[in-house]
């Protein structure tokens, strides 16, 4: 059913316009002296909530072994084609021999990277992970691309309490060696 | 040679028929006419962007550092603060531009269009008396030139300024600015009347006790120690007001420019310091018409109604009186700013309505009503 919404036909003094312009005035003196809402940015900086996805890295263990096995999973899967893993054999006679591999390189191009964190969602070690940083300045596009070295300097460590690596190993040594 | 026999300035000129304290005096009030209003004019830039930051919830500009400037302990600070280093960089800007005229315009009337924007502008700052001078016969304006209608001379130039929007609208040679010339002539022709009609009753009021009541050093001290303008004629200064505003092109009554569907309204073709010279022009007619609302309304240099600086303090007075005035008129500004910031825009068509059907007739009637009073 049709509803007529009545509408009241304006008194002299709302024709006027001046107590609405008063009216306005107010509001907008109120917000003149209302804290403002900027984020002064370089010198203030935004507090991220947890699960912010930034720029890619690789971390380490608590041990300081790094995580990451080169199983190249992420570099399959990240849709921007910013990863590139160049896969190497551990020292044989090493601690961490028997995991076989680890990255000899690994590269992120930070132009291309899109930060969808499906690297990081991917990764079966959690090896990879996306940190707070948003912010990435470099003056040529060489610099854009971050090697291993940088990356596990920017990861840091990331405590795992799972230690598959160490399952593996106890069972070796239960078993009696490989 | 003997030093008391070299003949003084004063001589000099009192030999050439002229006093020279007089001449000099002129010069300077001349001089402080123009910096006042240009200051203004340069000030009330950042206070725009300033304020409505404000009131938008925003810092505004507090970025632009002059490198040694901003080095000084507190000052630079707070220079850099309160965006006032970001004129020095806008009107560098506008210096350092490429001014490139284009092919299809009216030249001569094309270059002619700013100066005519800012020329009028000057005019009027020198007739409006920033202050009161109590020299030894009296006292006398701060104005650089003192004439018995200096009201008529300062409303009949002032609204001069929209022939700057017709010259650059039509040599511009192109739709958008001949639009906004057009709209602009119409409004500043609607409100013009209603701007005389309003300032009328002013004038009457003070016709019978004044010997140039179209003065407006005149009308300033007769509302020294009195009750102002602004409170015996409520109606009469809203109406100023109103007129102000689309007088000097303010929001909302902003059809010169019509930001939101003539791009840029009469200056679209303009640009570097020609364009430089328009916005100069436009927030100095801002500032020259608040002196006149503060002169005919606002009692002038005077600090309340009833109340006056004493003439007995002398120049500590009329110091006084010139730094009363540039305060009003700062808040005068600042209240321009604040209402653009609050309102949105009239429609051409509502501009027009409000001109004729309310505008005019209520300053006929104010008229009306106190010339009937005024014979009572």
């Amino acid at each position: 059913m049709a509803i007529v919404v009545e509408r009241k036909s304006l008194s002299l003094l709302e024709r006027t316009y001046l107590p609405q312009i008063a009216s306005g005035l107010w509001i907008t003196l109120k917000n003149f002296f209302k804290p403002k809402v900027t984020l002064q940015y370089p010198d203030q900086r935004p507090v991220l909530p947890d699960g912010y996805r930034g720029a890619p890295t690789l971390v380490k263990d608590s041990f300081g072994r790094e995580k990451c096995v080169s199983c190249q999973l992420c570099e399959f899967v990240c849709p921007s084609k910013a990863i590139k893993v160049t896969p190497g054999e551990i020292d044989p006679s090493g601690e961490y021999a028997f995991i076989e591999k680890a990255p000899r390189d690994f590269e992120i191009d930070m132009l291309r990277c899109i930060y969808c964190g499906l690297c990081e969602d991917a990764c079966p070690e959690k090896a990879i992970v996306l940190q707070k940083e948003f912010s990435i300045n470099a003056d040529s596009r060489a610099k854009f691309v971050r090697h291993k070295e940088e990356l596990y300097a920017l990861g840091g460590v990331l405590p795992d309490k799972i230690m598959k690596w160490k399952k593996v190993r106890d069972t070796a040594e239960l078993e009696g060696g490989r | 040679m003997n030093i008391q026999n070299f003949p003084t300035f004063e001589a000099v000129f009192a030999s050439a028929g002229v006093s020279a304290c007089g001449v000099l005096l002129q010069i300077l009030f001349a001089l402080l006419a123009i910096i006042l209003i240009m200051t203004f004019a340069g000030l009330s830039v950042v206070a725009e962007r300033k304020v409505c930051a404000y009131m938008q919830g925003r810092y505004g500009p507090n970025r632009t550092a002059i490198p040694l400037v901003a080095a000084i302990p507190l000052v630079g600070n707070f220079l850099k603060k309160n965006g006032l280093m970001q004129l020095a960089a806008d009107g560098l800007k506008f210096l350092f531009k490429e001014d490139p005229i284009p092919a299809h315009v009216r030249r001569l009337w094309y270059v002619a269009a700013p100066v005519m924007a800012l020329a009028p502008v000057l005019v009027v700052a020198g007739l409006v008396p920033f202050g009161v001078w109590w020299g030894a016969d009296g006292a006398a304006p701060v104005a650089a030139c003192d004439i018995d209608l200096s009201l008529l001379a300062a409303l009949a130039v002032s609204s001069l300024g929209v022939f700057a929007s017709c010259m650059a609208g039509w040599s511009s040679n192109s739709k958008f600015p001949y639009l906004g010339a057009m709209r602009a002539s119409a409004q500043v022709i609607s409100f013009e009347l209603c701007m005389g009609l309003s300032v009328l009753p002013v004038v009457l009021w003070i016709s019978g006790s004044v010997q140039n009541p179209l003065s407006l050093f005149e009308i300033g001290m007769y509302q020294s120690g009195g009750w102002w303008f602004c409170l015996t004629q409520p109606v009469g200064a809203m109406i100023f007001l109103i007129c102000l505003f689309a007088e000097t092109n303010r929001l909302p009554f902003d059809m010169a420019e019509s930001e939101t569907d003539l791009v840029s309204g009469y200056h679209t073709e303009y640009g570097s310091f020609k364009f430089g010279l328009f916005f100069v022009g436009e927030y100095g007619h801002m500032a020259a018409g608040s002196a006149l609302f503060v002169v005919l309304f606002l009692g002038g240099w005077n600090p309340l109604p009833g109340c006056e600086w004493p003439a007995a303090w002398g120049w500590v007075s009329s110091l006084l009186s010139v730094a009363t005035f540039i305060v009003k008129i700062a808040a005068m500004l600042f209240f321009m700013i604040w209402v653009r910031w609050s309102l949105p825009r009239f429609r051409y068509d509502q501009v027009m309505r409000i001109g004729w059907k309310a505008t005019l007739p209520l300053a006929l009637a104010n008229a009306v009503f106190y010339m009937c009073l005024a014979s009572i």
